[in-house]
């Protein structure tokens, strides 16, 4: 029992290894939110007119939204009036090549072992890089556009293709949305924009790598992803955010449209600051992740590996409108310390013949709280609609918690739903068989809870599946069953 | 008519209510009925922007204005012919449009160890007794028609049995409404059961015509250290009938309580059962199954609260859903921080006749320790191809062979019934419900 408790404590104090800040000169806008904050982000960006028009109607919807009490996480009340809302690294020029992208962020992100050069001539990884907001480096842009691929920071896009961003904005989150959808259609700063037309099977994974940068800011981050007729796209977000005291709130919106027979993979590994110790700091993660199957044939994909923030609260949905569209949801989400997760999906089906599957792996250790909340709805002419769910839960030690809130709400006798969900603990038995064949119960607990999540682990692409897998034995440091 | 109104329709009939009570105003439980009405005035009805009732709207039920029975009704004996088994002619307490009838009941059982009585009789018999358990085991704090039936609270069924003591008769307890005008009853049940004693309760609720009424239930059981209660709970209401139940279980070290729910009839019907598990080693068997045809509404919610370690619950609720009907499932399993070697285990399966016919289901896990099982499993289907095409392949007809299906695929909740004749009678009830069904 008492080296149970060791390691139990050996694992909930395993530090966040990626603390640290990058010294950038910044510029803000100053602190609280008004019409006036909203108009000063537009003019900074150079909007036109009716992105701005946009943002305030949003602005003026959310001020008559209340924040909502729902989830299953505890947090203290927000000051909404008492955060930057706009940051964004000072020297911005147009940049030719890489090598003028300013040396500290360029060593911030070799810390995080993301060199841009290397990937960019040995992995075949298109970065288009954000630090605090607004997009400071894009790769491979060339490469891509011979495709006729469109993919870089959202202001650009707003600049260079108004029309595409005009017509797809808010098409599959309504600004009217939630709370959070709301406030970031209101102050959204930059964000990823990936347009690939029809036909087009994009020749390498695109990714982006968020990180919260300058202390006080949200980041509201906005991304949509158009895939035309027969495209194929799979796109990476990866996040680490440095060591901050202060709780900083993120609230991202994410927009995919897979037209017919597109296909959209979007693959999420998220390990922001979970807070210390003792829950003090960490990361608010609020965000709106929502996908369309607009045509017939179409796909959409969620893989997110959750082991960051105080709080993540999300839930990645697909609405399955074509005729045998496909949506899924693959998710791991850890809990450590004083974290809370509330994390599922929503699969709505529409069309005829479609099809969902929803695995998720929920772990929880020290005080974490995990909650699956999911929705499967089929609707009345959804004929033959299937669905599978699976949600497991694995908790290490027993102060943590584990919950599910499946919601299935089904209008159509073709439908066929199964939904099943497992709580168990790390057996015994199963460290007992490792310690025998010589691997320490460290390594043991960590072997068997990446056993337990290979499911959603071999969803991602090969380099994130390395990185997730490392990053969950860094989150489960010194655990025991 | 507004909601408000309807609201103040229910408190000033308390005022009346409280007129006709006579003795019974001036017990301390009357304190409790007058708080009861202040919570209902203040929490109103449902509305489905609660989580609890998302699924379940009571506004057909607000558009009417339930009276109280001021007598009970004559109904003939024969009538009980239906309603009653064979085997099982002693021990009956029946009720009459929610009051309880001397003449149709028939009470065999009644000494000082066992009483078998009605509420409104026990709390002057056995006053100490009935106030010592009446209203202390279920919460009217956010459940507006407990508060409702707290306040109203005057008959209904009260069970007490000793130490150590085995029943072997089950009790039947038959409820029937009857009548056209539009009443409600605010029926209280209260099952004491003392340490290592077995009881076997079985109610049926029946109506004689098809008119509209509203059947407001609240029971209360306790089980005792190493005790046993099986109850069975049939509910054949008027297809035009409100049921809305609510019964809340403590179990005490090492007891067991096994019970199957029915819900055949009612037109809106919602069932809350709760289950506290509130000492170590106990167990628990929840059994449902639902039918619902036409029109009919039926929300069961079920709540299983493991408070301490070592305990075993295991819930198997099915339901066919045919035309227009609405069925709605909420199991919620709460393990608490200490409730280590916890094993539960949830399942609901439902099958979709129609496309107008709809399920919302919610099976839902809220785990605080860590040695535990806990599964849950949720599947929405319709009959099975290749063994409609077995079945047919042999020469039986297509509705026969979907009666069939249908009557296998609700076995393994009947079979929980241990009384043969109480099962044989429910079988041959679903059915004659499928044939039926079958034929329009």
């Amino acid at each position: 029992m008492s080296t149970e408790q060791e390691t139990i404590e050996q694992f909930t104090k395993s530090e966040y290894k990626w603390g640290f800040t990058t010294d950038i000169e910044e510029e803000f806008a100053p602190k609280g939110l008004t019409e006036d904050t909203v108009r000063l982000i537009s003019g900074k960006k150079n909007e036109p007119e009716w992105l701005l028009e946009w943002r305030l109607k949003a602005f003026r919807h959310w001020q008559t939204m209340t924040e909502p009490k729902w989830p299953n996480v505890k947090y203290p009340a927000i000051d909404y009036q008492d955060a930057y809302y706009y940051a964004a690294p000072k020297k911005k020029k147009e940049l030719k090549s890489l090598d003028e992208v300013d040396p500290a962020i360029r060593e911030t992100f070799d810390k995080l072992g993301i060199s841009l050069n290397e990937q960019k001539r040995l992995s075949g990884v298109a970065v288009d890089a954000i630090i605090d907001s607004v997009s400071v480096a894009t790769t491979f842009k060339d490469e891509l556009s011979k495709h006729g691929i469109i993919f870089g920071s959202f202001s650009e896009a707003v600049q260079n293709h108004p029309d595409l961003v005009k017509k797809y904005l808010g098409s599959v989150v309504p600004y009217t949305d939630n709370f959070y959808a709301t406030l970031n259609s209101a102050v959204f700063s930059d964000g990823s924009f990936c347009y690939i037309p029809k036909g087009v099977r994009c020749p390498m994974e695109l990714s982006t790598y968020f990180r919260i940068n300058a202390a006080n800011t949200g980041q509201f981050e906005r991304t949509l992803i158009i895939a035309e007729e027969g495209a194929y796209v799979s796109y990476l977000e990866g996040c680490t955010a440095p060591m901050r005291d202060e709780n900083q709130l993120h609230a991202a919106v994410v927009e995919l449209i897979a037209h017919k027979d597109a296909q959209i993979k979007y693959s999420t590994v998220q390990n922001w600051y979970p807070g210390d110790e003792n829950g003090k700091g960490g990361i608010y993660n609020f965000v709106t992740k929502r996908g369309i199957c607009s045509g017939d044939n179409a796909k959409i994909s969620w893989t997110q590996v959750e082991t960051g923030s105080a709080i993540t609260w999300k839930y990645p949905s697909v609405i399955l409108k074509g005729d045998n569209s496909i949506g899924e949801f693959y998710s791991v989400a850890v809990t450590n310390n004083y974290q809370q997760a509330d994390t599922g999906t929503k699969m709505i089906h529409l069309g005829k013949n479609t099809r969902s599957t929803i695995i998720s792996k929920g772990i929880s250790a020290g005080h974490g709280q995990n909650s699956y909340r999911g929705l499967v709805k089929v609707a009345k002419n959804a004929d033959n609609a299937r669905n599978f769910s699976q949600c497991d839960s694995l908790l290490i030690g027993d102060k943590c918690g584990a919950h599910t809130f499946p919601y299935l709400e089904v209008h159509n006798k073709s439908a066929k739903i199964e939904h099943e969900a497992t709580t168990t603990k790390v057996g015994e038995d199963q460290i007992f068989y490792c310690n025998q064949r010589g691997i320490d119960t460290e390594n043991a607990v960590s072997l068997i809870v990446n056993g337990y999540c290979k499911e959603v682990f071999k969803e991602l692409p090969m380099e994130f599946a390395v990185e997730a897998q490392k990053l969950l034995a860094i989150s489960l440091e010194g655990s025991v069953g | 008519m507004e909601i408000t109104d309807i609201k103040q329709w229910y408190i000033s009939n308390f005022e009346l209510f409280e007129e006709s009570l006579n003795g019974s105003r001036e017990t301390p439980f009357h304190e409790v009925r007058r708080s009861a009405i202040s919570k209902f005035s203040e929490l109103g009805f449902p509305t489905p922007r609660h989580e609890e009732w998302k699924y379940t709207n009571v506004a057909p039920m607000l558009e009417h204005k339930f009276k109280l029975p001021t007598e009970v009704a004559k109904v003939p004996k024969e009538v009980l012919r239906d309603f009653t088994f064979d085997t099982l002619k002693e021990n009956l307490v029946v009720f009459v449009n929610g009051l309880f009838s001397e003449e149709l009941s028939n009470i065999a059982l009644n000494s000082d160890d066992i009483i078998v009585s009605s509420l409104r009789n026990a709390m002057v018999n056995h006053a100490d007794l009935v106030y010592k358990h009446l209203g202390r085991y279920v919460s009217f704090e956010d459940e507006s028609f407990t508060a409702l039936n707290t306040a109203f609270t005057n008959d209904g069924t009260f069970i007490f049995v000793t130490d150590n003591k085995v029943i072997e008769d089950p009790i039947h307890l038959i409820y029937i409404s009857d009548g056209d005008t539009e009443l409600v009853s605010h029926l209280r049940n209260l099952f004491i059961v003392g340490k290592n004693s077995q009881v076997k309760i079985i109610e049926s609720f029946h109506s004689l015509s098809d008119t509209t009424y509203f059947n407001n239930l609240v029971t209360e059981v306790f089980v005792d250290e190493c005790a046993i209660i099986d109850h069975i709970k049939l509910q054949e209401e008027s297809i035009n009938a409100f049921h809305i139940s609510n019964s809340q279980v403590q179990q005490e070290r090492q007891s067991v309580y096994r019970t199957v729910n029915i819900d055949l009839g009612g037109g809106l019907v919602r069932n809350n059962l709760n289950v506290l598990l509130n000492d170590e080693h106990c167990e628990s068997h929840l059994f449902g199954f639902f039918l619902g045809q036409g029109t009919q509404h039926i929300d069961n919610h079920t709540f299983i609260d493991h408070a301490k370690p070592h305990c075993f619950s295991n819930e198997l609720y099915k339901g066919i859903l045919d035309d227009k009907a609405r069925g709605v499932f909420n199991g919620k399993i709460i393990v608490r921080p200490d409730a280590q070697k916890t094993n539960a285990l949830q399942s609901n399966k439902t099958l979709l006749l129609t496309d107008d016919a709809s399920i919302n289901a919610k099976p839902q896990l809220e785990i605080f320790a860590d040695d535990v099982k806990c599964t849950h499993g949720a599947t929405i289907g319709q009959l099975d191809d290749e063994a409609m095409f077995y079945l047919r392949a042999r020469g039986i007809g297509e509705e026969m062979a979907g009666a069939m299906l249908r009557h296998a695929f609700i076995s393994d909740v009947l079979e929980n019934i241990k009384i043969e004749e109480v099962r044989e009678r429910m079988d041959a009830h679903i059915i004659e419900r499928f044939t039926k069904a079958l034929k329009s």
